[in-house]
Order: structure tokens, then sequence, then C-alpha cells
């Protein structure tokens, strides 16, 4: 059955083997296409909200803030400020004189409630089109209060998801480099692009404990203004995320000589190989680091190896699809549904450069289906056409999953199991068997394409 | 605790909402849109504002919800959005095939000028509208009104553009059922067949956002008002609009294009309202309240009767929309409980009148908020101040619950941590039982976990 596809979108949809591959991505969503991607305040948001003792304010009409309260599960060891939902409300008076003063009386008010120890103001589309001058405002805040205020340049229209994680990095370089370092040893790392989803920035951090490497700081989950202050005082930055965060270790790369690496901590292989990567880095500083990396992998390996050989086991055979936002993440779920001895049939991102399509493209069999910030209609096609077992996404694929009646895994920022590091693999296998083995979908009347029901 | 922050100093606020009890106009819009028939809704703006849209839609009703969105860039924000607009109308056409898309603005498109009917207009003249389909819009800027006035202006917008006037009226009445949820729309229908009323019910999302699960991802689903039978409310004798915030406009709307009289009524939700909006169908049906409705009417009666003793003097804390906040505070205070703190984000002389009305001498104590500064913080504070012992909200309540250990019942919109409000009705005598069977069982669970041991009773 030919793929339903909007005619400009025919190099961004690609089924290896059947051309040679040539991906088009990076472009701008088709008008009319129900693509799944968002704006430049929700890449900001995603970034800068785990942030936990700062007061985050969006300067704009009332939807911004309201869709986005409260709906990741990034979580706090501490305060809960984040939680709360801040907004200038925005009306028409606003917009037709300018929201400047009202955005001013909120901070003052709201600084003077909370203490927080820095405030972030998220510029909305309709401030970037009146002209409201956020900076000012913000200089003018930091004044009075005498804590950074710290303009976000994230109005919805001026990019994508990406240029939302730039306006953040942006953010965050003008709290790093503020803080004391004194007493911050040699082996020292920040932890970037990790937002403590479900808790998985507390295991990563004790991982690293483990074997002798301090953690200043962590960006930007269970984050605290302090820290962040003095992230320039570690030797390493440790990069994970499709570079979200990337930004902002080219920066510091620049700005203090601190080299980045690139990791993921999804899956047995990749864990280790981060863990490696650090210790191989301090190898000059201290050799002891290598050896309790080396350790600390065959403890964790022997203790979840058995279990995970129990669900690959139920799991053999099964086919999987995969829909991210950045494509680093599917890198580590194309080698872990491997592992579990499932095949991948799609995978596809929002924000894909072309290196990750290729990168795909080597990795997958032929007869996957590639896709470059999809919608609903070919993910569907593509799901019932492959006899799809399992969808790993987000909130705006599950219910197609679920209609389609097929197992999913909730892969994305509001999850509540750990999914990363040794014991988040095994989370990751039982909950891939309990979705995919349930007897529920016994229930649901299937159609093949072509009609014949099962 | 989450809300340790709240104080209970109440300070005036100026410029500042915390925690909202409303969202934006779109999403109203987006969810009228979706209650047509064979309807693509369509965002004029930014992608995250359908994105967005689309996540909050999903997460309360745990259904795929689509839309299209034209995806501004900074080009279009300075030039204007008429070529992503007319791009987009052709690719939902060609690919999508709705019967018809339905626009809605946003604070962006709005603020640069964009003019929907013209750039409409255009994609007509250059054939990107399919012969027999219809591109319908609703003006729904962000910093104006709230998600109920999106509802509100893509119900009447819809009327408006679609609705054909016509001279000799028909034995049919239309319904406007307000911002309700799919179980009530059908609820609704369900009392309107019982009374043998001839009717039209727009928008109805039953069966649209409440679709079974069949193995297949309908685009589609059989739901919804369809084209021909929007057309033929202005040929109506009358419009029953259910909920003036939401409904009142499209009421309007038809009655100034196509000369078909209306009337506006409370959202049927508790004994007297259901007993009005019966009442009223009552005079134009010439039928009178069937027994089987009666005797539902009986059964919400003596439920009440049985358990009034853990219902009287309770104090009850509730947020939302106004429209049903209106009807449920009569409905709370008629079964002796005491809705004392009401908030609504969203603005309108009216909740004053009525609830001052509804509530002065039973409950002269109340303490009622609509619009600007009106927000869970404040309802919050209040709380601080002096508590109560029941919330009826939506899911943005649970904090308060927790931290103030307060029994809750959730209802409106967002409900994002549980399931049934979208298949089960809160309007009608049914409705009621529904809605009391869940007051009593939060209030009697919290009465058995803190009671001690002598007094933990088996039968209550």
């Amino acid at each position: 059955m030919a793929v339903p596809f909007i005619a400009e979108r025919e190099k961004q949809v690609h089924v290896l083997g059947e051309k040679p591959f040539d991906m088009a991505c990076e472009k701008k969503s088709a008008a009319g296409a129900v693509s799944q991607r968002a704006c430049v305040f929700c890449g900001s948001r995603v970034v800068l909200y785990p942030i936990a003792d700062a007061l985050h304010i969006v300067h704009g009409p009332i939807g911004c803030a309201a869709y986005t309260w409260d709906i990741r599960g990034s979580m706090s060891s501490g305060p809960e400020l984040h939680r709360l939902s801040f907004s200038t409300d925005l009306r028409e008076r606003d917009i037709v004189f300018g929201g400047e003063g009202k955005l001013y009386a909120s901070l003052l008010s709201l600084v003077e409630r909370y203490q927080p120890k820095a405030a972030f103001v998220y510029a909305t589309c309709i401030v970037g089109v009146i002209g409201d001058d956020v900076d000012a405002v913000c200089r003018k805040a930091q004044e009075a209060t005498g804590i950074p205020v710290i303009p976000v340049h994230s109005e919805g229209f001026k990019g994508t998801k990406k240029d939302g994680y730039k306006a953040a990095c942006r953010a965050l370089m003008s709290l790093v480099g503020t803080g004391d370092t004194s007493g911050i040893g040699r082996v020292s790392i920040n932890i970037l692009g990790e937002f403590n989803l479900a808790g998985e920035a507390w295991d990563i951090r004790a991982y690293y404990e483990r074997i002798g490497v301090e953690v200043v700081s962590i960006l930007t989950g269970d984050g605290r203004v302090d820290e962040i202050r003095r992230a320039h005082g570690a030797s390493l930055n440790v990069v994970q995320c499709s570079g979200a965060l990337s930004p902002l270790a080219q920066e510091m790369k620049e700005k203090y000589g601190i080299p980045f690496i690139r990791v993921s901590y999804f899956g047995l292989e990749d864990t280790a190989k981060s863990l490696y990567d650090v210790a191989d880095f301090f190898k000059d500083d201290n050799g002891e680091v290598g050896e309790k990396a080396k350790t600390l992998v065959r403890e964790e390996t022997e203790r979840v190896y058995p279990r995970l050989k129990e669900y690959a086991k139920k799991l053999r055979g099964k086919k999987a699809a995969i829909y991210v936002g950045g494509a680093f993440k599917a890198f580590s779920l194309i080698k872990i549904l491997r592992y579990l001895g499932m095949e991948v049939a799609l995978v596809g991102s929002q924000t894909g450069t072309r290196e990750d399509y290729e990168q795909f493209a080597a990795m997958c069999q032929p007869g996957t289906a590639i896709v470059d910030d999809s919608n609903p209609l070919e993910l569907s096609h593509f799901v019932a056409e492959k006899g799809i077992d399992l969808f790993i996404g987000g909130v705006k694929e599950r219910p197609i999953a679920y209609k389609i009646g097929v197992g999913f895994c909730d892969h994305n920022h509001e999850r509540k199991i750990p999914l990363a590091g040794f014991e988040g693999m095994v989370n990751f296998a039982k909950e891939v068997a309990s979705s995919v083995l349930s007897p529920v979908w016994k229930w649901v009347p299937r159609k093949k394409a072509g009609g014949r029901e099962e | 605790m989450l809300l340790r922050h709240t104080t209970a100093e109440i300070k005036p606020r100026e410029a500042l909402t915390v925690n909202p009890a409303k969202t934006c106009q779109p999403i109203g819009a987006l969810y009228a849109a979706l209650g047509i028939h064979g309807c693509l809704p369509h965002s004029h703006g930014s992608q995250g504002c359908c994105s967005y849209h689309r996540s909050a839609l999903t997460r309360h009703y745990k259904e795929p919800i689509m839309a299209g969105t034209s995806s501004f860039t900074e080009g279009s924000s300075v030039f204007g959005g008429q070529m992503n607009l007319v791009a987009a109308i052709n690719n939902m056409f060609t690919i999508y095939d709705p019967e018809v898309i339905a626009i809605h603005t946003t604070c962006l498109s709005e603020t640069i000028g964009d003019d929907i009917p013209q750039i409409v207009s255009k994609a007509a003249e250059e054939g990107k509208i399919p012969k027999g389909k219809c591109v319908i819009h609703a003006n729904t800027p962000s910093y104006v009104g709230s998600h109920v006035t999106g509802f509100s202006a893509m119900c009447a917008q819809t009327l408006r553009q679609l609705a054909a006037p016509a001279q000799i009226k028909e034995c049919r009445f239309n319904v406007i059922p307000g911002w309700v949820e799919p179980g009530d729309m059908r609820e609704i229908k369900r009392l309107l067949k019982a009374m043998k009323l001839p009717f039209t019910l727009f928008p109805d999302t039953s069966d649209v956002l409440d679709a079974p699960q069949t193995g297949h991802h309908e685009m589609y689903p059989k739901g919804g008002t369809t084209i021909p039978a929007i057309r033929s409310m202005g040929a109506a004798e009358r419009t029953f609009c259910l909920g003036e915030w939401a409904s009142q406009a499209a009421g309007e709307a038809l009655f100034k294009y196509c000369q078909v009289p209306f009337e506006v009524l409370d959202l049927p939700i508790g004994i007297r309202a259901t007993d009005r909006f019966l009442s009223a169908l009552t005079e134009y049906s010439g039928f009178t309240v069937p027994d089987s409705i009666t005797d539902e009417r009986g059964r919400l009666v003596d439920m009440i009767t049985d358990m009034q003793q853990y219902l009287y003097g309770k104090r009850v804390a509730l947020w939302g929309d106004p429209d049903w906040l209106i009807p449920l505070a009569e409905f709370l205070s008629d079964i002796d409980m005491k809705p004392v703190y009401i908030v609504s984000g969203t603005a309108g002389k009216s909740f004053d009148e009525r609830l001052g009305k509804i509530l002065g001498s039973v409950v002269p104590e109340a303490k009622f908020q609509n619009g600007e500064r009106a927000d869970m913080f404040l309802m919050h504070q209040w709380i601080k101040q002096e508590g109560v012992d029941l919330l009826i909200g939506n899911s943005y309540g649970k904090y308060i619950a927790r931290d103030e250990d307060t029994p809750y019942v959730r209802m409106g919109f967002p409900i994002y941590d549980r399931v049934g409000h979208s298949y089960f009705p809160s309007v009608g005598y049914a409705g009621g039982m529904r809605l009391l069977e869940k007051i009593l069982s939060v209030i009697m669970d919290k009465q058995d976990r803190d009671a001690p041991e002598e007094s933990f009773e088996l039968v209550m």
C-alpha cells in the first residue's frame, strides 16, 4: 500500500533497500502536516525548568504557561518552585500598550515572595511581535532584587525546538562562571543533558561517585543555581541527549577550555562505554577510576543479566517502532532492542540531522522505514503495515499506538520509571514486556491492510 | 509538600497569575471543531500552539487528536501567514481529505493582522478547496477571553458561516450543549430522545473523543454533527443554548443570520437545572416528561435523602468554568452542602450575579471570584485561612488536595490523571447520581481512614 505522504515530504520518508539512501531533513514542517513537533519555547523550557530553586516566569498569554504546568517527570530532591506555574497572562491591552510594566511588577513581587536564587523569564511569540524589551526589564529587575534575572529568547516562531535549546544554553552561560570553584578536585565533571526524569540523574550521579569522580553540577536535572554558577570548575563536560546542551558544552570549551564528550546511559553497552570514556579521560590523574569503573560495570551487569535474559526470551522476534524528538536516543534504543532480540521496523525523529539519518540507515535492516518530522498518518500507516508489536514514543504517539492495538513504552519526558543505567535497562525490558505481552491486545479486532479481520 | 510555598496572608496582586484556573482560547476552538463530523481543525500560528493543544486534549481524553498547523516562522510573522495557510489548506485537503477545515487563529496571527477570509478566498481562487468541501474559521487570540470563549467563538462562527437561513421553519430544535464531555453529550441526546424532541446537537464530540478501540486509527471517527445537519440548523424552530458562556453566542448567531429564536438555559447539572431543562423542552415538544425519566429523578432524590447525613454542612471549594460551576453550586446547596469558595479564570459579570442569587441566603459566607487574578493560588490561600471538606475541580487541584489532606472529586478541564470523565455523564439525573456517588465516596473514604478503631463502622 502506498505511503500516504504529503508530496513535499517525499524525501523525508524512506524505506531502506528500496532506493539509494538520500534523506532530506532539518526542514521546516510542511504547513498543514500534522507534525508532532513543538516550538522554540518548548525547547527552552525543557532545558531550564528542572532548575528547582530558580523562578520560571512565562511572559505571554496564559496558554504557554498553562500547557506546560508540571507536565514533566523531572524530579527534585528539594525545592519544588519549578512546579508552580507563573505567567504575566498578557491581555489585549498589554498587547496594545506593551507588557513590560506588568513583567517588571510580576518579577518584583515573585522574587520578594519566594526568594529564589535566580529568575528565568521566557519570551513567547507575541512578545517577539509587540517588541517588549525583555532584556531591559530583566536588567532593571536584577538591579532591584540583587539576583540574576535572565531573559530567555524563546519566541515560538523563531525556529524549532533546537533554537530553543540554544536560547536556553545562552541563558545558562550567563550563570556559569559566576560562582566560587575552590575545593573542586581535578577528577570532576558536569553532567549535561540529564533532566532527572524519574530520578535517573540520581542513579547516574551515584555511578560516578562510586568510581571516584566528583560531580560538580548536573545540567539541569535536580538543578541548583549555585551549582551551575561553579560549573566552570569541572575538568570535563559529559554530554548526553541529542545535544540539547551541546551549545553550552561548546561555549564552555571556548571560554573555559573544558573539553566535552558525548555519552548515552541507555542500555548496558552504552552505559558502560560512558563510564569507561570518562575513566579514560582521567587515567593520568587517577588510575583507580578505570579499575573502579570496570568493577562497577561487572557487578551491575552480573546483577541485571539474568533478568534481562528472561525478558529477551519472551521478546525474541517482536517488532518495534521508534519515534523520538532528538535522534541520539534512538541509537541507544536500536542497540537495546537488538540485545533483547527485537527487530526495529520503523525509526524516526522530529529533529534529526543528515548524519543521524545516515547512521540509522547503517544500523538498520532493509525494509526498515526511516522518517523525519513525521505525522500520525505516516506513523499509523507503518505501524499497521510492518506488523509492529511495540511503539516507543511520547504523549502524542501513545494514543495512536493504543488505537491500533499495539504495546507502548513512553520514553519521553513524562516517564515515571527510570530507564537509564543498568537497573534502568531492566525497567525498560520489564515495561516493554508487560506492554507487548499483555493479554489486552487479544480484544482488539486487528485488521490487516487489505481489510481481513484476524 | 508541593505547595509549601502558599501563604495564608493574601496580598493584592496587580500583575501576576499563579497556577491559572483557565487556559487560552485556541484549545476551546479546537475542541468545538472536533464536534463537527469529518472536520480537521487547523491552528493558524506557531507549531508550539498546535502541539500543546493536541497534547493537552490527548492527555485529557486519552485519544489521538488531529489538527494541522500553519507552522509559522520568523518570515511569516513579518510578512504574514498567507503562504503558509494556503499551502496548509492544500496539503490538508490533498492528503487528509476532510469534509471541512476549521481554522482558528492564535495570538501571533491575530497580532500581525492576518485576514483569514481573504486568505481562504485566495485558496479557493487557486482551486485549493475541492468541490463540496468547505473552510470555516474563528478569531481566537490567546490574550482575550479563555478556553471557554474560544469554544463559544468557534461554535458561533461555524453556524454563522454554514447554517442556511430558511423562510419555512421545520419542527426541529437546535441544542448547543456547551463545553461538556462526550458522555454528557450522549446523555443530553438520550434525554432529548426520551422527550421525543426532534433535534440537532452541535457540537457533538460523542463517538469522536470517546471512540471505541477497533484496531484502526480513524482520522475521522463516525461521530460529530454532519455538515448537512449544521446547514439545516438555520431552519429549526428554536435553539436551546446550554450554558451562557459557551453557547449563547451560537444562539445569537443563529438568530441574527437565520432568525431562529433562542433561549439560554443552565447546563442541566443537578436536580433543579435538569428540571428547568426538561421543562423548557416540554413546552415545545408537546410531550410530558416520561415516567422513565421521572423515575431517574426519583432515584437521585432517594440517594440524596438516604445519604444526607454525610452531606450536610460540608464546606466545598470548586474551580473551573462558569457554565458548570453555577448549576453545580446550586445542586450542592440544594443537598445541604456549602459551596464556600468558587473560582474561575473565565471572566463575565453574570458569575457574581448568578452565584449571589443562588448562594446569598443559604451560604452568605461564600467567596467567589472570576476573571483576572482568580486563580488556584488564591483558592489555596482561602483554604489556608479556613479549610474545606471537599474539593471539586480539574487535575490541578490535586496539589491542594494533598497539601490540605482534603477529599477531592475531579470535574472540568483538564483532567489528566483519571479516566471516566469522558464516558460517564455529569448532566441529567443520571449524572447527578454519578456526581453524588463520587462525592460520597471520597468523603466516606476519609471518614473510614481517620476513624479510630472503636468508631470504625461497618454500616454507613
